[in-house]
């Protein structure tokens, strides 16, 4: 079993958005949006970033269906309705829900569709989220699905390279730790891929880049390179650096984890000879993949990254309800 | 009575219906699950272990005053690509077609992925068709792959 990406892409290139339209605006995965649309949430990023407190949800109802707990998420989508003046329903926990019931999905939704304009959920099993916008009549928004997708957390990553770099197009980046179960960079992989990017996969074996994502690289025409090493070489070559958790219970051997755990740290010593333009990411929380040593160097982005989060999502929320921002 | 005709009636001759042939004979069982046969009221004929000529052994289906939705023909292709189907109307062929893989398949297969949604709520699956020639197939929903060899049919 694994997981097939080529269609994703090339259905959106058929349908050219169509899926948006159909499904009340939800956003469900990254490659719902097309080239355009990225561009223009990154603008309209933009514009909340220069000023988030705006009322365009005035008068407006958003639930945050959280059946399986992410409070950084959470906060972070309803800090962004808040500050565009909606106001919020929800729960954070699904133990606090007719779901601990037995209520079906289908149920819970229809429920709280009577009372919100907009569904924000997360849940850990996958698929959810585009189930419920089949039939939910307001949009969902996909806070995650298991080991699915989480776009926001994706636009977040490409308004923070945006940002950083001044563009998107021809960068250079390079991923280091768990890129097997690390669904951030594999959304980030698909999403860069309308921008012409080059690839450094940099991961042990156990958790190196699945092959699937190598072949789509490998069709479309973007370059990749893959090392065991995380070595200062690649560094240097580097406009962004994505770090990722290495975690334990990824092994199936607890000693091929103790023996790598340190080797795709990154310390501050190993930016000396980095570009300029180099910005260090990571998804947060960290553990030990990043050694504190790199929070005071100017090219270490994660927390902004973070913060981000909120103007990309501000961004996200009025696209599904289609309101225009400026 | 000459030879071919003997052997035709050994399966019996069907006056108006639908005739699934050349199944590959380890595949029948799948077949008949596949098109809901048990729950028929119509005279079915079902033949195992024929001879055939292009592939050894081979199974057959007759399915008295039924004529199926191409749609569900289209289902056996999932496990028998090679299948041919005969219309038969007062005794004669009308018309004879093979089958093949629908874009889009629903309800019919399980998702492997214990996480999937579709294990976990009362909703049909669907499954969309991305390898028409080595069948594989993508889930709507968790979008996990399935080859072949690992699709579990409901
Ligand atoms: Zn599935």
């Amino acid at each position: 079993m694994s997981k097939h990406i080529d269609l994703k892409v090339e259905q959106k290139k058929q349908n050219n958005g169509k899926t948006l339209i159909m499904n009340n605006a939800s956003l469900v995965s990254i490659s719902d949006f097309s080239k355009e649309d990225i561009l223009s949430l990154l603008e309209d990023a933009r514009c909340f970033e220069e000023n988030p407190n705006r009322d365009l949800l005035a008068g407006k109802v958003v639930a945050t269906l959280f059946f399986e707990p992410s409070t950084r998420t959470r906060l972070s989508f309803e800090t962004a309705v808040n500050r565009l003046g909606g106001r919020i329903i929800g729960f954070s926990d699904a133990n606090t829900t007719s779901s601990s019931k037995g209520e079906t999905l289908h149920d819970t939704i229809m429920m709280v569709s009577n009372y919100a304009d907009l569904i924000i959920m997360r849940h850990h099993l996958e698929g959810a989220a585009r189930y419920a916008s089949e039939f939910s009549p307001v949009p969902i928004i996909n806070a995650g699905d298991g080991a699915n997708q989480h776009p926001s957390q994706t636009m977040l990553d490409l308004y923070s390279i945006y940002k950083t770099q001044g563009k998107l197009d021809d960068l250079t980046i390079t991923m280091v730790g768990d890129l097997k179960y690390g669904r951030t960079v594999h959304s980030l992989l698909m999403a860069m891929y309308y921008f012409h990017p080059k690839f450094n996969f940099v991961a042990c074996d156990e958790l190196r880049m699945p092959d699937e994502y190598k072949a789509f690289c490998d069709k479309h025409g973007i370059e990749y390179h893959e090392y065991h090493e995380f070595s200062e070489d690649v560094i240097n070559s580097t406009d962004i650096l994505y770090m990722t958790r290495v975690q334990r219970e990824r092994f199936t051997d607890i000693m091929e984890y103790e023996r790598v755990k340190n080797l795709y740290t990154l310390k501050n010593s190993m930016l000396c000879g980095s570009k300029e333009n180099l910005r260090v990411l990571h998804p947060l929380p960290r553990v030990n993949e990043i050694s504190y040593d790199v929070d005071n160097n100017p090219k270490a982005y994660y927390f902004q990254q973070a913060r981000n989060g909120l103007y990309a999502r501000q961004a996200i929320i009025c696209k599904v309800l289609g309101i225009k921002v400026k | 009575m000459n030879k071919i005709k003997k052997e035709e009636l050994a399966v019996a001759a069907l006056k108006n219906g639908t005739v699934i042939d050349h199944i590959p004979t380890e595949l029948l069982f799948k077949v008949v699950d596949l098109l809901g046969i048990k729950n028929l009221k119509n005279s079915v004929t079902i033949g195992f272990n024929l001879d055939s000529k292009k592939c050894g052994k081979k199974g057959i289906i007759k399915i008295a005053d039924v004529f199926f939705h191409e749609d569900t023909l289209n289902r056996i292709a999932l496990v028998a690509p090679n299948v041919k189907i005969n219309i038969i109307r007062d005794y004669e062929v009308v018309d004879k077609h093979t089958v093949s893989l629908p874009d889009d398949i629903y309800g019919m297969v399980k998702c492997s992925n214990p996480k999937c949604i579709t294990n976990n709520e009362p909703m049909k699956t669907h499954f969309h068709v991305i390898n028409k020639e080595n069948i594989i197939l993508k889930c709507h929903y968790c979008e996990r792959a399935v080859g072949k060899d690992n699709i579990i049919l409901k």
